[in-house]
């Protein structure tokens, strides 16, 4: 039975399902528009027996985080863009020393202290590629409060299966909105505990991790002496640093990319509306698919065909579907709240097979339905709308 | 690392009574807890006597291997994960204390050991070392103080001397050193202590001292860097630079306050003791209140 | 609807914007009528002003109800507006979708008459200070006047709102200031438009 209905914010949601998911440790600092889900932990991880601490900074916050994960705890931080921007060194740490944790990026307008309390979705890229090096990395983008809870679940369970830091890309409307949901309640829930290597201590260090077999990694204290490194290591011999050797370097940068991409397919995530007999497709993400889906919707109610695409996971970007959508329609549209970022992926990604149409938005306000239906209008020029929308 | 330790003569040391009565082991036995007899520590670097009487310490208070886990920085410093066969965490530059926060507070019965070269502690992690003493948290801090940046090839850090030269002070180092068993004490660590490379046992008594205590344990063991530090001040000799630390080197006792400090003389010994609530304790407590509140 | 006073059956989107200054309760007012609509099993979204907006003294919350998904998640054009300072009135009662209803409270608002809106002051404040010796309360009389005038919600439903959201020691005030309203908003001298 899940939770009666009740009124959530985005960024209670993302709490409540953190707790769910078995999340025992956060650590963060105070920041619009992501501040909701650090004063909620802090009221409820305790009551789980968990842990919250408010750090000095952002990069001692995902530090600290990392340090939980590596002690046994499932750990999550929250933050918005500026914030983000300072964890990406350790980021990229967990990346390197397959850490599994969660950062929520609850993202704002920029750059740098930009509009603190409006909407963007101007870290799309920096979630990718944000940390130095070259990694592999799980980003989730929840367009409602009750994906605010399930994709939060999920961003967890994905960590621990990829051993990988995940992040989740909310924003300022989604994070700070209250929709009427019922939440799950944990015995709905596919939760993925960590567990213990299934060798023995001995001959842990001799065991390697296979792109489909990822052991789990032993907590620090436990019977198993782990070495963990943010430098180039050895996967065959126990994780010890090795940087001189280019095959060793190639071999865990091949790893460290193949272990998640291998696995794209099984990891994407595409809710497609209207898309079978689409001309036209809509590709959206986040807060902005609530417009697109707004708009698909009216073009449907003026005879149209419009289909819809939005990634639930934004990376591993959906190949299969952007793939599958340039075969079928002529046109994809692309709104964002950026300037193009997801736009330049899907145009690579198409290859000239469709026209793709990009519409960016970086006023701080979220895209609206008419700017979508306007651009669907030229689309159809030959057809005849109706006046009202 | 056994080349500066007389083990007949350790065995005879003077202990001080107020600090664990730490018994040096032997070599066999100091490296039965080691991944690897080689590092890539320079000859006469004193980071190996400080590995050594870091081994001694959590031996002689009989902590369990298992539990005990080394976070260490980037730097020399922190190549001492690659050595240990502990649990042991080389983090990102100057992050070690934060991670450590997270380990302590997700598994407070984890024995949590800090390891930082002195760039890493005070210059790109000096905001987790004050929120760290600040909080009281029960993490041994060991700083490997040689005030310079060894790993890219001697550069000044924020301990080199006023005047003293480095490859990013050729000109002489204008700034002041930090004393960063001050600025632990006053950020709010409730054991301080410092001790050199040239007293062995002392060095491992202060350690095991700070490990013994509930709290942030902060200690400043001043190492050589003969390579980096001594060569471009004139001091190349790595027996040259322990005479220079024992003859700097004042009982915390007996030293002058008011005199002049760091690069003359600086106290050594236990500098601050006190209790306090520890971090992860008062938050357990947190953790009842909640529950409690919670249940009813 | 079962309850009384519900003069047209709700359309399928309808949008509330209550706006105010800080202090006059009207976050927990859009909270609490969202609350009603939600346990009435419809759709909800509420959004209110955050931040260096919400610190300026004035106060905006906004409800979207519907009896589909909700899409676009922001109000554009309210169907129903409440103002209860002359700010939010000057701001915000212009963009009340035509044929909307702009509700204020007729002490603190000097309104100015708005072609295609039904415009209707009510003495909120001054009621919830000589009726009920609370000036704070005017929020919840605005309430059952808005339920009173516009069905939006069950007067049952808000009432229910009320006694689980407040705490227990000022829910009997609050349900003495919803009806308050129903009945300023439906008695004899009944809703006024302006002179």
């Amino acid at each position: 039975m899940p939770q009666p209905r009740r009124l959530v914010e985005g960024n209670e949601a993302v709490a409540e399902g953190a707790i769910a998911a078995g999340a025992r440790f956060f650590a963060g600092y105070p920041i619009t528009p992501s501040t909701e889900i650090a004063e909620v932990l802090s009221r409820r991880l305790p009551q789980v027996g968990g842990h919250f601490v408010q750090m000095e900074d952002e990069i001692a916050s995902i530090g600290a985080v990392i340090g939980a994960s590596l002690a046994g705890a499932k750990a999550l931080t929250a933050t918005s863009g500026p914030g983000f921007s300072l964890m990406q060194e350790s980021i990229g740490y967990a990346s390197m020393a397959q850490v599994p944790c969660v950062i929520v990026d609850v993202m704002r307008g920029g750059p740098s202290t930009g509009l603190p309390t409006e909407p963007s979705q101007g870290d799309v890229m920096q979630a990718r590629w944000g940390t130095h090096g070259e990694h592999s990395i799980i980003a989730l983008v929840p367009s409602s409060v009750a994906e605010c809870f399930s994709l939060t679940v999920e961003a967890f369970n994905l960590s621990e299966a990829y051993r990988t830091p995940v992040i989740l890309l909310s924003d300022a409307t989604i994070g700070h909105m209250r929709e009427a949901v019922a939440l799950p309640t944990r015995d709905e829930l596919r939760v993925a505990e960590r567990g213990e290597p299934d060798v023995e201590p001995d001959d842990y260090d001799d065991v390697m991790s296979t792109v489909d077999n990822i052991m789990p990694r032993p907590a620090l204290g436990s019977r198993y002496a782990v070495h963990v490194t943010g430098l180039v290591y050895d996967r065959s011999r126990g994780g010890v640093p090795s940087t001189g050797t280019p095959s060793v370097a190639e071999g865990l940068g091949l790893y460290l990319r193949e272990k998640i991409y291998h696995h794209r397919d099984a990891i994407a995530r595409v809710e497609e509306l209207e898309m079978e007999d689409a001309e036209v497709a809509i590709f959206a993400y986040g807060s902005v698919a609530r417009s697109a889906r707004a708009a698909m919707k009216w073009a449907r109610r003026q005879g149209v065909k419009v289909g819809l695409v939005r990634p639930i996971t934004l990376w591993p970007f959906p190949m299969a579907a952007v793939d599958h959508m340039a075969e079928q329609v002529r046109t994809i549209i692309v709104p964002e709240m950026n300037l193009k970022q997801m736009s330049w992926e899907v145009q690579a990604a198409v290859g000239g097979r469709a026209k793709v149409v990009d519409h960016g938005r970086i006023d701080g306000k979220l895209i609206r339905p008419e700017e979508i239906q306007n651009l669907i209008r030229r689309e159809f020029y030959y057809h005849h709308f109706e006046e009202t929308a | 690392m056994s080349a500066l330790v007389d083990e007949e003569l350790l065995e005879h040391a003077p202990h001080d009574t107020s600090l664990p009565r730490v018994a040096p082991h032997r070599t066999g036995e100091i490296t039965q807890h080691l991944r690897t007899p080689k590092t890539l520590w320079c000859p006469g670097c004193s980071n190996g006597i400080v590995t050594r009487a870091l081994i001694d310490a959590v031996l002689a208070l009989e902590l369990d291997p298992d539990r005990t886990c080394v976070i260490a920085g980037i730097g020399c410093a922190g190549r001492i994960t690659a050595y240990l066969n502990w649990s042991t965490v080389h983090t990102a530059h100057g992050r070690a204390l934060a991670l450590a926060t997270g380990a302590k507070s997700a598994d407070p019965g984890l024995n949590v050991i800090v390891v930082m070269g002195d760039g890493d502690c005070v210059a790109i992690g000096g905001n987790h070392l004050i929120h760290a003493a600040r909080r009281n948290i029960d993490v041994t801090a060991i700083v490997f103080n040689n005030s310079i940046y060894g790993m890219t090839g001697g550069q000044m850090s924020p301990t080199t001397f006023e005047g003293d030269l480095s490859t990013t002070s050729v000109y002489g180092n204008v700034e002041q050193a930090f004393d960063i068993c001050e600025l632990a004490r006053a950020a709010g660590a409730t054991y301080v202590a410092r001790g050199t490379s040239y007293n062995y046992l002392r060095l491992a008594q202060l350690i095991a001292g700070g490990i013994a205590h509930k709290g942030f344990s902060f200690v400043e063991a001043m190492v050589a860097c003969p390579t980096y530090y001594g060569r471009q001040n004139g001091v190349a000799d790595p027996a040259e630079m322990l005479k220079v630390q024992k003859a700097r080197a004042v009982p915390v006792d007996e030293f002058d306050h008011d005199g002049p400090r760091l690069r003359d003389r600086y106290p050594v010994g236990v500098l601050h003791h006190a209790e306090r609530r520890e971090y992860t304790a008062a938050y357990a407590d947190v953790v009842r209140r909640a529950q409690a509140e919670s249940r009813g | 609807m079962a309850e009384s006073g519900s003069p047209t059956r709700a359309p399928a989107r309808q949008e509330i914007r209550l706006s105010g200054s800080g202090g006059q309760g009207i976050i927990l007012a859009a909270t609490l009528l969202a609350d009603a609509a939600v346990a009435s099993g419809r759709e909800v979204i509420a959004t209110q002003s955050y931040g260096p907006e919400a610190r300026g003294g004035a106060s905006k919350a906004e409800v979207i109800v519907a009896d589909d998904e909700i899409d676009f998640p922001e109000v554009t054009a309210p169907t129903i507006t409440v103002c209860l300072s002359q700010e939010a009135f000057d701001a915000y009662a212009a963009q009340t979708e035509r044929g909307g209803l702009v509700v204020y409270d007729e002490r603190l608002v000097q309104a100015t008459p708005l072609a295609q809106r039904r415009l209707v002051g009510l003495p909120f404040t001054h009621m919830a200070e000589t009726e009920l010796g609370k000036a704070i309360a005017a929020n919840i009389v605005m309430l059952g006047a808005v339920q009173q005038l516009t069905g939006v919600v069950g007067a049952a439903a808000l009432a229910d709102a009320v006694r689980r959201r407040l705490p227990a020691k000022i829910v009997e005030l609050n349900l003495r200031a919803l009806k308050l309203g129903h009945a300023v908003a439906s008695g004899p001298t009944g809703p006024r438009a302006p002179a």
